[in-house]
């Protein structure tokens, strides 16, 4: 695991000082809206996962798979859309093998979903030295912005419309995910399952396809943060370019109380001291980039250490569910 | 068994890169094992993955998921680093030796941080390892590009350690240094105290059933910050083998993913200790053989990691499917 954090140069990015406070309020939000958008698809991939009672530490495998198959399949293809489906693809993919292992074979789901980080790391390191040879890196086709009319005018909080589809699918998201888990039936359903399983059980709903669904979609999620990372930030593939932001999700879930907004707020928050960095440089502060770059983690953690104990989780988190009396 | 799954997907990504597996595997197996600078070499990898996954096969039997070996390693790596640069003027052997407790102990403090996180604020324990290791990797990268560079160094590492500070050879003309043994004498010190004391049977309680442990007196919560203190200083260790024995400087990202390797280490042994210095073996020697599977036969490096991974996929679903068959 090495910490290949690359600075992406972010046509946002202040060439020079910032004209005035508001152009840097502006940038800044704009780039912790960027950084932050990988951790939020793939949180809220964790959402459903563990709403449903599945613990997913895979999401950093699967962020990671995201972004290299969008990586691969927009080399291939020379179009960008085409490599973020299969990254969604690849990811459901990888969601249903965590699904597999955690809900029919009832393997350990930490166990399983570290085994399946590890697998990512080294499969896609293996896979991008044979498609990424030194002759063929280049800036990948990425995806344009497309700013909407009027809204994006707006002072400061103007940027935010003046992104591109995958992130106002986001916008779209967070409000859809809400009032599916919270207003509908079949978020009821979700809910009871990783509650108490049993009692949805009884009540006639099946425990194991609602919790493979939400892993399959989990890993989807979390593939198309990668894909974007990967086509939208960066604009190209290196090992380990998820760096860790599965986990920083899962913090963010915790932090978030597993309700679709807090855990997206919780994920502007780490975009925001990820996007310090640049800012920081900016101002010629001099600090150097790694005592920046401990920073999205450091919030992290003591999310995590300011919140232990009044965040509970869904109570059947993490506890293979065993139908009684049915045989197997 | 699932090692020989593991090592059949990797065949095939072998055949996708375009190189007999056959050939592949002969070659990395013949020069990790039966040559002697190549077995020097597997040994060398060996020490630090045995002293870790020892680290994290105790802290398993408390139920406790160490994942943090990486950041452990890397703190070790400073705590010894800093006895090396530091100290003057003491003998070997009490500097050597020095170095080690002083990474063991920075190691030991990056563990009982998630330890204590987990057995007082409930706070999971997979996720504060894994964000401390990035921390620790970090801190340290920040070290050595700043105060702690070598002048005018071409990349960032430190100055070299004292030279009383160095752990001796054990193979001579190669890089095989004492790390293996003080892995070996851990190894034996940790078999004997699940054996024989109280203490191996306070963990391993507390790792089968904490509510039933708590009836019996033990404290759960001090075993949990004890076991995870002790992963990390095991780790600790490795990562200081690594700077007195191998480098005999502190550099960045000096750790080629060591913690995580340990992990699979650790579940793959199935608890049993005998098999944990086997397993680490092979595991060292796969990436002792792997570079020279590399230089001679073409295939990447890569292609051992991504078996490693594999492996403890396959094995976590045969132990699920043994489990069953009970």
């Amino acid at each position: 695991m090495r910490s290949s954090f690359v600075i992406p140069h972010s046509p946002l990015a202040p060439r020079h000082f910032p004209m005035n406070n508001i152009t840097f309020l502006s940038d800044y939000l704009a780039a912790s809206v960027r950084l932050s958008v990988p951790l939020a698809f793939a949180a809220l991939g964790g959402l459903f996962s563990e709403r449903s009672g599945v613990l997913n530490i895979g999401l950093e495998g699967m962020l990671l798979t995201g972004a290299f198959v969008s990586a691969a399949g927009t080399f291939y293809s020379g179009n960008a859309w085409f490599g973020v489906a299969a990254a969604v693809m690849a990811g459901a993919l990888v969601g249903l093998l965590h699904a597999y292992l955690s809900v029919t074979l009832r393997v350990d789901q930490l166990v399983s979903g570290l085994a399946i980080n590890l697998s990512a790391a080294g499969l896609t390191a293996f896979g991008s030295r044979l498609v990424f040879t030194a002759e063929t890196t280049q800036k990948l086709a990425g995806i344009d912005a497309i700013a909407l009319p009027g809204l994006s005018q707006l002072p400061i909080i103007g940027s935010l419309f003046n992104q591109d589809l995958i992130v106002y699918g986001l916008f779209l998201l967070v409000p859809l995910t809400t009032y599916l888990l919270f207003r509908t039936s079949l978020g009821l359903t979700l809910r009871a399952v990783g509650e108490y399983p049993r009692a949805a059980d009884t009540a006639g709903i099946w425990v194991g396809r609602v919790r493979y669904s939400c892993v399959v979609i989990s890993g989807g999620l979390a593939a198309l943060g990668g894909a974007y990372l990967v086509l939208v930030h960066v604009k190209y593939f290196t090992e380990g370019i998820s760096a860790g932001k599965g986990y920083i999700a899962l913090a963010a879930l915790i932090f978030g109380r597993w309700h679709p907004v807090g855990t997206v707020l919780a994920c502007l928050l780490f975009g925001a001291t990820e996007a310090l960095q640049l800012r920081v440089q900016a101002f010629n502060l001099n600090i150097p980039y790694q005592l920046l770059t401990m920073l999205p983690y450091i919030t992290a953690l003591l999310a995590l250490v300011g919140l232990a104990g009044k965040s509970t989780p869904p109570s059947a988190l993490g506890i293979p569910y065993i139908k009684e009396g049915s045989g197997r | 068994m699932a090692i020989a799954a593991a090592m059949l997907v990797g065949a095939g990504l072998i055949a996708i890169a375009g190189v007999s597996p056959v050939k592949a595997y002969a070659v990395l197996f013949s020069e990790a094992l039966t040559n002697y600078y190549g077995f020097g070499n597997t040994l060398t990898k060996t020490a630090p993955l045995l002293l870790t996954s020892l680290g994290v096969l105790i802290a398993l039997k408390a139920g406790q998921f160490n994942i943090g070996g990486e950041g452990q390693i890397y703190m070790g790596g400073l705590g010894s680093a800093l006895v090396g640069l530091y100290i003057h003027g003491l003998p070997s052997v009490i500097l050597v030796p020095l170095a080690l407790v002083s990474g063991f102990l920075f190691g030991g403090l990056w563990g009982m941080i998630p330890g204590y996180l987990k057995a007082v604020r409930g706070v999971n324990e997979v996720i504060t390892t894994l964000l401390l290791n990035y921390i620790a990797q970090n801190l340290i990268s920040y070290l050595v590009s700043h105060p702690m560079m070598e002048t005018n160094a071409p990349s960032p590492f430190s100055p070299p350690i004292d030279a009383a500070a160095q752990l001796p050879i054990l193979l001579p003309q190669t890089q095989t240094h004492a790390g293996i043994l003080v892995g070996l004498l851990a190894t034996v010190l940790v078999w004997f105290g699940f054996a024989y004391t109280p203490l191996g049977y306070q963990i391993e309680a507390v790792g089968q059933n904490p509510i039933a442990a708590r009836y019996a007196g033990i404290s759960v919560p001090r075993t949990i910050i004890g076991v995870m203190t002790l992963a990390g200083g095991l780790a600790g260790l490795a990562g200081a083998g690594e700077v007195l024995g191998l480098k005999y400087r502190l550099f960045e990202n000096f750790s080629p993913g060591y913690g995580f390797d340990a992990i699979a280490i650790a579940i793959l042994c199935r608890g049993n200790l005998a098999g944990l210095v086997l397993i680490s073996l092979f595991f060292g020697a796969l990436r002792s053989g792997a570079s020279v599977m590399q230089r001679s036969a073409g295939v990447p490096v890569t292609v051992v990691y991504a078996i490693q991974g594999l492996t403890v996929l396959f094995i976590a679903i045969s132990l699920t499917l043994e489990k069953k068959e009970e």
